[in-house]
């Protein structure tokens, strides 16, 4: 199965541990704000996509499975 | 509010006693085309197969009357004009799905149509509990999961696109939210059948759409027209124009795009709202004033919006009133580019983004001479947009 990120807006609030985690998928807009690249993330990258969701002081960001 | 409006509503008159709904209207409304009216176009059937498929007698069939956008004047008077229209359609829905709530969601500044659906549900005998809500009137307020939000905590913000109101909605039950125009003509198409509904458009979008046409128009109102109509139609329905051609109109409202009057797309993809730009307008200006207000309208939840939106409007502000600079537009096409991803919790400021690209790029000959010389004749001239009041408070 293939997975993405998804952060959830409203919890966030642009501690930016994300992209500092995890640059493969996430940039900081100009507020710094995630903007996450849906593109789904390889096996590899993996552990380094859990580890930005596990360090997110909000627990707003969560891996999801690609559906369709 | 729009001041004059002239029903023309042919297809709404004298519709006869209501049929029920069932599993195979599902299928009806399926053929005959029907997408939501209150502005996402989604398709119909596909809400309501969804919802019935997990009702086990259980589910709620929310009407959405909240008709937040300033541009849109339909769905009130639809439900101060036909209140038993939109009762018939929200309870043919909950027959449909096996609801066994339904509950009407009104804008709280539309008194008369409370009154209009109060005094209708008096009259009538329903076998589903019938409820009324008064929403706070908020821009974002409307949107489907704000709406769910207000029922069960009172709280009219939007909460995201999950869990998804079929799954889990309002009382934490299935729950089909759907636009009271939407329903109307659901109930009719169960009367005079999907072959009906789909002659009243074309192939490629079936049915009629009610449609507030306003600015420089003769008879600024609601009208009804082909959803395959073109600008055109729409200009012709509302009167025709006023002094002159339009340089420009806007399709859908606050979250629309502006474009030449040639070009606009179908009526039926415009979300029921047409504005006409006379040529003696600022079309940056106009949208600047568009801009701040949306901006005031965040729910100050989500980044992007709460960030972003009064950043635009404010730089928009100074290339329309002001002495831009081209680095002003440089930002202004960059903040674009990073706040119009769906990153928000709703579309707030996705439509805020679309409603200014496509302003940048109509009156792309305005912002030349903005930039060269400062404000144009047209911004210090009246708005055409109708006086807007903006929200307080969101419970």
């Amino acid at each position: 199965m293939r997975h993405r990120l998804r952060v959830n807006p409203i919890a966030c609030d642009a501690s930016g541990v994300c992209a500092e985690l995890f640059p493969e998928r996430v940039r900081l807009d100009d507020w710094g704000y995630p903007m996450i690249d849906p593109t789904p993330i390889p096996e590899a990258l993996l552990p380094h996509a859990q580890r930005a969701v596990t360090n997110c002081p909000k627990l707003a960001l969560v891996i999801e499975p690609v559906t369709a | 509010m729009i001041d004059a409006i002239e029903p023309e509503f042919q297809h709404l008159d004298r519709p006869g006693a209501r049929p029920a709904g069932s599993r195979a209207l599902i299928e009806v409304i399926g053929r005959s085309g029907l997408r939501g009216r209150g502005g996402a176009g989604f398709p119909t059937a596909i809400k309501w197969r969804a919802v019935a498929e997990r009702s086990q007698g259980s589910a709620v069939v929310v009407a959405n009357g909240v008709e937040a956008d300033p541009l849109s004047a339909k769905d009130r008077l639809l439900m101060v004009s036909y209140p038993d229209l939109v009762l018939d359609g929200a309870v043919i829905a909950a027959e449909s799905v096996e609801a066994r709530d339904v509950v009407l969601a009104v804008n709280r500044g539309f008194a008369d149509a409370r009154g209009a659906l109060t005094a209708a549900l008096q009259r009538r005998r329903e076998r589903v509990k019938v409820t009324l809500v008064d929403i706070p009137p908020r821009y974002v307020a409307g949107e489907e999961s704000a709406v769910i939000h207000f029922i069960n905590r009172g709280i009219a913000k939007p909460t995201g696109t999950r869990p998804r109101p079929f799954d889990r909605g309002a009382f934490g039950r299935p729950t089909l939210v759907q636009n009271v125009e939407t329903l109307a003509w659901a109930g009719l198409i169960a009367r005079r059948g999907d072959a009906w509904f789909r002659s009243l458009g074309g192939p490629a979008l079936p049915g009629a759409v009610l449609t507030t046409v306003t600015g420089a128009v003769n008879r600024p109102g609601v009208v009804e027209l082909p959803a395959s109509g073109d600008m055109a139609e729409a200009l012709a329905a509302a009167g025709g124009v006023l002094g002159g051609p339009p340089q420009a109109v806007l399709s859908g409202g606050f979250f629309g795009a502006w474009s030449d009057p040639e070009e606009a797309r179908p009526v039926g993809e415009g979300g029921g709202m047409v504005l006409a730009l006379p040529a003696s307008s600022c079309g940056l200006a106009e949208t600047a004033r568009m801009l701040d207000i949306l901006a005031r309208e965040t729910a100050h939840q989500c980044g992007p919006c709460f960030n972003g939106l009064p950043a635009l409007a404010d730089v928009l502000t100074r290339v329309a009133f002001g002495r831009p600079a081209e680095a002003d537009v440089t930002r202004l096409r960059r903040w674009a580019g990073q706040l119009g991803g769906q990153r928000g919790a709703c579309h707030h400021p996705d439509g805020a983004v679309g409603l200014l690209l496509s302003a940048l790029t109509t009156f792309d000959h305005d912002l030349r001479w903005h930039l060269l010389r400062g404000a144009c004749a047209g911004s210090q001239r009246p708005s055409v947009l109708p006086p807007v009041a903006v929200g307080t408070g969101w419970r």
